[in-house]
């Protein structure tokens, strides 16, 4: 299965992981393993496909740029994972896995041996079943418990009740009671309601658990607007590929064209254009020479710079937006989900009844013994099996199949919260707009033009290099074959066609109004100027309307200017403001909060982020910024904004058959709970009805599988 | 009675069997991939794959 791995693998070599969100197929796989294994420097490569990732183990000479390099000579965009965080993390999931296997174990086993308690199993005979059974759930309480346990009992330290303290006062109490009448040559014990109480509450808590990694994974998938790090020059004339936390004041670092900075810093030497739009909004291009101070996450449009640096890290202009960010995010987690807010009156309303049933049987005269045990019946009954699977049931199988249309929801309070705005508030640069250069007038060119111009693109990484090659490849134009390609920065790539020489890159004469262009010139002719425009989101009319037909109404905040938004505004018949800084944007949500509604923000620049840690609920594309896609509750990936009405229509559908779960639930407790205080549940009823209601609710949840189409 | 001293440690001690190798393969990554491994077995062993 495994990639043939050289022989040079033998020793222990450094590994590094990349996310490489290409891959798609099984040829990928293939392609990548094989590929990477036969790259200088490179001794195997692993692909984990679910969490679109590859391991890389190369020799320690080996740099991240030239891995990354390998990588994308196959075709794949790759960014690496040095953050250890993304990459351990799925500790508790696998954890709770364990409890559930065990309990699953256990359940099976003692039910096993209940069913022959059941059938009349009589004298030694259930005696000692009863003794087995309880060899195997002791243990098993004890181990599977655990997280019930630990949180129930944090939650009584702070003088609070959650769900979590009558599911373990049942369970002990249970199997104790259970323990004792096994001592005592009881007819009733209840190991198998314990146990499989257990099993059922594990598996919604292990749904719960693998729906928040599964997003985790996909969002530590597209981490990539930060640069890793930069190449430093050093004293000597020579450059050193230093990691963006290992950056300090002082040191003088390259910026090539087409990068991203790592740290904030003066320009030392070059002229180039920044994109400084995730940072603002500003969606023209800002021209830069020799002193001027430039900050992390802007990117480099045109020349190479030499930037001496003046803040890395923690310290960097960005340090003042996460603040607001945190303060924003508090406000949220404010917000109770819903299983917490039935669990405010459920739990102690369970507790009032089983101790009641209790006192009731003793001054009915019952005896403690028959008292205690039909109060256990109660606490079996009541616990809320179905209601611990009715929330996370729904939500995992609405982000599944929200998963499948490109939409990544981090946790099922998103979901909880998405499905109850109003209100949208739209950034304009890259979220109704794709935020990158897209060839306008490619029809300018004729066909060997394409063929030359896309030969040509492909040498370089300048960004409208790039962006013109993908449109290129997507028109279906194959490249023209030239000779000795030489990229001067700044000013373009030269070559030779058939002898005739060729060039692409800066137009002679600057545009008016800062737009981005380029010129292609073969021979003596008369050059071609290609335009570049920062288009609109396909579909962004289809959805704003679907969103107005669910009753939201849509704005547009924008860091950007005025001149640049309104064109947009227009189009879109939306509402407009603009030059917003963070702290506007915030101020607006908070508005609009203080009128009653519920803001939807949908926004990708670091200026954004702020807003998205405050509003209700808060989207991103993937193109976002790092601290967009953290702040935001939900990813979507594709250059569609199709996916936001999606997210709305299936959140709604969740809350509807969640609310339904939680009157089956209820409806089953009207019905179950007065025969057990009534003292008729026998262990076999208990075990029939908690099944079949854990059922009942999984079966309507998996309703939601086709939600998103 | 016999036959039960022979069967119960016996259904016992098969389902041990499976939760051991269910944590054995938990913690040897079998279940890292799952995506992954359902497209693996489309792929040729030999060099000749779809490098190209």
């Amino acid at each position: 299965m495994n990639a043939p791995a050289p022989a040079k693998a033998l020793a222990a070599l450094p590994e590094t992981l990349f996310s490489v969100p290409g891959m798609r197929c099984a040829g990928c796989i293939s392609k990548l393993e094989t590929g990477l294994a036969h790259a200088p420097g490179i001794a195997a490569a692993r692909v984990n496909f679910t969490a679109k990732r590859v391991t890389v183990s190369h020799l320690p000479e080996t740099t991240l740029p030239e891995l990354v390099e390998a990588i994308g000579a196959l075709g794949f965009d790759a960014q690496p994972l040095l953050d250890p965080m993304t990459v351990t993390g799925d500790q508790e999931s696998r954890d709770l896995l364990k409890a559930l296997a065990v309990a699953g174990f256990a359940a099976m086993n003692i039910m096993l041996l209940s069913v022959s308690v059941w059938s009349g199993a009589e004298g030694g005979t259930r005696d000692l079943f009863h003794w087995l059974s309880g060899a195997i759930a002791v243990p098993t309480v004890i181990y599977s418990g655990r997280p019930f346990f630990k949180s129930a009992w944090a939650a009584l330290k702070h003088g609070r009740t959650n769900m979590d303290v009558p599911i373990s006062i049942g369970v002990t109490l249970a199997t104790a009671l259970s323990l004792f009448e096994t001592i005592m040559h009881g007819a009733h014990a209840y190991f198998d309601g314990a146990v499989m109480l257990l099993f059922f509450l594990l598996c919604g808590r292990w749904l719960d658990s693998v729906m928040r990694d599964r997003a985790r994974d996909g969002v530590s998938a597209l981490l990539k607007n930060t640069a890793p790090g930069a190449l430093v020059l050093e004293s000597g004339g020579q450059s050193r590929w230093v990691a963006a936390s290992e950056l300090r004041q002082g040191m003088t670092m390259l910026v090539a064209a087409g990068e991203r900075l790592a740290a904030d810093g003066v320009v030392a030497k070059g002229q180039s254009r920044l994109d400084a739009s995730l940072l603002t909004g500003e969606s023209a291009p800002v021209p830069l020479g020799p002193g001027e101070r430039i900050h992390a996450g802007t990117l480099n449009l045109d020349g190479p710079l030499e930037v001496e640096i003046t803040a890395a890290g923690a310290e960097t202009a960005v340090a003042d937006i996460a603040r607001l960010m945190e303060e924003a995010a508090q406000s949220k987690s404010r917000y109770v989900r819903i299983a917490d807010r039935a669990a405010r009156w459920y739990a102690p309303a369970v507790h009032t009844l089983a101790l009641s049933s209790f006192v009731g049987w003793m001054i009915a005269g019952a005896g403690w013994h028959h008292s205690l045990l039909i109060a256990v019946a109660v606490l079996i009954i009541t616990c809320p099996c179905a209601l611990g699977l009715a929330v996370p049931a729904a939500q995992i199988v609405a982000a599944g199949a929200l998963m499948k249309r490109g939409v990544l929801v981090k946790d099922g309070s998103a979901l909880e919260r998405l499905a109850e705005v109003d209100r949208a508030l739209f950034d304009k640069t890259g979220t109704l707009t794709l935020g990158r250069p897209d060839p306008v007038n490619l029809d300018a060119l004729d066909a060997p033009g394409k063929a030359l111009a896309l030969a040509l693109a492909r040498v370089s990484r300048h960004p409208l290099s790039q962006s013109l090659r993908r449109a290129l490849e997507a028109e279906g134009v194959t490249a023209a074959s030239v000779e000795g390609a030489v990229e001067t920065p700044g000013a373009g790539v030269e070559a030779l066609a058939k002898g005739v020489r060729v060039r692409l890159g800066r137009p002679e004469s600057q545009l008016e109004d800062g737009r981005l262009a380029c010129a292609l010139s073969v021979g003596d002719a008369s050059p071609v100027t290609i335009l570049f425009e920062d288009a609109m989101r396909p579909d962004v009319r289809a959805s704003l309307a679907t969103l107005s037909a669910l009753g939201i109404e849509s704005a547009i905040v924008s860091g950007d200017r005025e001149e640049a938004v309104r064109p947009v505004a227009a189009q879109l018949g939306l509402a407009a403001q603009t030059g917003m800084l963070p702290e506007d944007k915030l101020a607006a949500i908070a508005e609009l909060d203080a009128a009653g509604h519920k803001v939807l923000m949908v926004g990708d620049g670091l200026n954004d982020g702020p807003a998205l840690a405050a509003g209700h609920a808060s989207l991103a594309p993937a193109s976002a910024s790092d601290a967009g896609q953290n702040a935001a509750d939900a990813i979507f990936l594709g250059d569609s904004l199709d996916p936001v009405p999606t997210a709305v229509r299936v959140a709604r559908a969740t809350q509807r058959i969640v609310r339904q779960n939680f009157i089956m639930a209820i409806g089953y407790n009207v019905i179950a709970v007065p025969l057990a205080i009534l003292g008729m549940v026998t262990p076999l009823i208990a075990a029939l009805a908690m099944s079949g209601s854990s059922l009942i609710v999984v079966a309507n949840a998996l309703r939601l599988k086709g939600s998103a189409r | 009675m016999t036959g039960i001293a022979l069967l119960i440690p016996i259904a016992l001690g098969l389902g041990l069997l499976g939760l051991a190798g269910f944590f054995w393969s938990l913690g040897n990554g079998q279940f890292d991939d799952l995506d992954g491994a359902s497209l693996r077995i489309l792929l040729d062993d030999d060099e000749a794959g779809p490098v190209s």
